[in-house]
């Protein structure tokens, strides 16, 4: 069984219940939607599953090996097959750091050999569509939309299996949304990995997802099955 | 006409950045000044003049004599490598208890974090000078027991400017990020919280200077700092509180005029460091 999967997961904090005994699967090589109102706990749930934040109650499964614990108890080996693309790409990244050195960043954490990195991160700024110019800059000195691109490229460097994508796409203009949905395609067609697409934007969902989950009415379930 | 024009826009400075200059040269005079000192201006610490006292500024002397008649200026020039010296170690002292404390209970978070932080807390609910006053009592007068009073008193601000830095970096995406690519604990303090710690200490122990400065000459002026008959700035103006009734002001005046200058010197510096370290100031200087 290839899937990730949250079984049950309950997160709360201090006292507010944000996800209430939530279960989602995202199979290889299907795009999952997620939806949900604002503060309803798409990102505490994708946190969840990128393995950086534990949950209360509850498991997270990545192709049938349960995962105990979060961040640095997990295996770095288990954490580099999800990639995470976070909604605010100015948050996800290091402001001291270049393009390329952020990019590179996994590869060197995980001691890849200095050819290696380079000649990967080459290629992965070729894939997303980053020319060398804009790699020696930093942060502050790209686009939101250049550096999502840069955080994508991060996202794809370990070839993960799966990729989170919190609200990738809400702070991008239309072509880089495009260029952004379409490499992530071209990858799931060459690599069978599953995607899981979080978004307020149903016709977004619709348009790319396979399946879509709500947040809420899986929720609206357990308040029945209770009753 | 023309030609003159590019060599003024070199010339011409942003605003606010004269101030810095201003300060940076009275420091870098300073600096120079003190480490040149002993090499130019000999000076016997316990020699006295006493048919020269009470001598007001001349060219001879000009800051004076004071009632021993010892030369003002120069001694006022040996209290700064003092007050320099013991403001800089103990700073640093501080520096490094408040960074010690501060990273531990920030990155080990939990109860640990706060049994820290009430020590904090209880230390600081003390006056600082009288606890300094307390450890100085306890030790015999020397540089040691000054920097050893005033670095323990003063870790408190760093260790809370620390700990709150790493609990807010903890949270950000970008740390999770590096976690999710793979990275681990140590590659995450490493490469990914100290360098934005480090710059931010570095800007807490230039701002102690000054404080610490002045708490020696504050030490010093209470009878508790320095051997008498040491040169130092707190000293110097201790002794010239006698004079200042019989008309000799200029003994407490150089003194005086030299740490204001010099510790506002280091503060302005320091203050414009820190526009520097914010991030979006950077942005605008760097492109």
């Amino acid at each position: 069984m290839t899937s990730l999967a949250a079984h049950d997961v309950t997160v709360s904090y201090s006292r507010q219940r944000v996800l209430d005994r939530v279960s989602l699967h995202i199979g290889s090589g299907e795009t999952v939607g997620l939806r949900g109102p604002s503060g309803g706990g798409k990102s505490t749930l994708v946190r969840v599953l990128a393995l950086v934040q534990g949950a209360d109650a509850g498991h997270v499964s990545i192709d049938g090996t349960w995962v105990a614990g979060a961040r640095h108890r997990v295996p770095a080996a288990l954490r580099t097959r999800i990639g995470v693309l976070f909604q605010s790409p100015r948050e996800a990244t290091d402001p001291r750091l270049r393009l390329d050195d952020i990019i590179s960043e996994p590869l060197r954490a995980t001691g890849h050999p200095d050819a290696a990195v380079r000649e990967r991160v080459t290629e992965l700024a070729d894939l997303v569509g980053l020319t060398a110019d804009l790699l020696i800059r930093r942060p502050h000195a790209v686009s939101d939309g250049q550096l999502q691109r840069a955080c994508l490229a991060r996202a794809l460097a370990h070839r993960p299996s799966y990729l989170l994508c919190d609200e990738a796409t809400a702070m991008l203009d239309a072509s880089t949304q495009a260029h952004v949905a379409g490499v992530l395609t071209d990858y799931q067609r060459e690599t069978g990995a599953g995607i899981l697409v979080v978004s307020h934007d149903h016709a977004l969902l619709t348009r790319w997802a396979d399946r879509v989950v709500d947040l809420q009415t899986q929720e609206r379930r357990h308040a029945a099955t209770a009753a | 006409m023309l030609d003159a024009l590019p060599r003024r826009r070199v010339l011409r400075l942003r605003p606010g950045q004269t101030g810095t200059l201003v300060a940076a040269s009275v420091l870098a005079v300073a600096i120079l000044a003190c480490l040149l000192a002993p090499a130019l201006w000999p000076l016997d610490q316990s020699a006295v003049a006493l048919d020269q006292t009470r001598l007001p500024p001349s060219w001879a002397h000009p800051a004076g004599t004071d009632d021993l008649g010892r030369d003002v200026s120069l001694r006022a020039l040996y209290g700064l490598r003092v007050s320099l010296l013991v403001g800089a170690v103990a700073a640093l002292v501080a520096t490094v208890i408040g960074g010690i404390v501060g990273g531990i209970a920030g990155t080990l978070g939990g109860p640990v974090d706060r049994l820290l932080m009430r020590v904090v807390d209880t230390v600081a609910a003390l006056p600082h000078l009288l606890l300094g006053i307390f450890i100085v009592a306890m030790l015999r007068p020397s540089l040691g027991a000054v920097i050893a009073s005033i670095g323990v008193t003063h870790w408190l601000s760093t260790a809370r400017i620390v700990r709150s830095e790493l609990l807010s970096l903890r949270n950000r995406p970008f740390i999770d990020a590096a976690i999710s690519g793979g990275a681990g604990r140590r590659r995450i303090l490493t490469r990914h919280l100290l360098p934005h710690v480090l710059p931010r200490l570095a800007l807490a122990t230039t701002l102690m200077i000054p404080h610490a400065v002045w708490h020696e000459t504050a030490l010093s002026f209470l009878g508790l700092g320095l051997p008498p008959h040491l040169a130092s700035l707190g000293n110097m103006i201790n002794d010239g509180q006698g004079s200042l009734l019989t008309g000799a002001w200029w003994a407490s005046i150089a003194p005086g005029a030299v740490i204001v200058v010099v510790t506002l010197a280091i503060a302005a510096l320091a203050v414009r460091w820190r526009e520097y370290l914010d991030p979006r100031v950077r942005a605008e200087l760097q492109l």
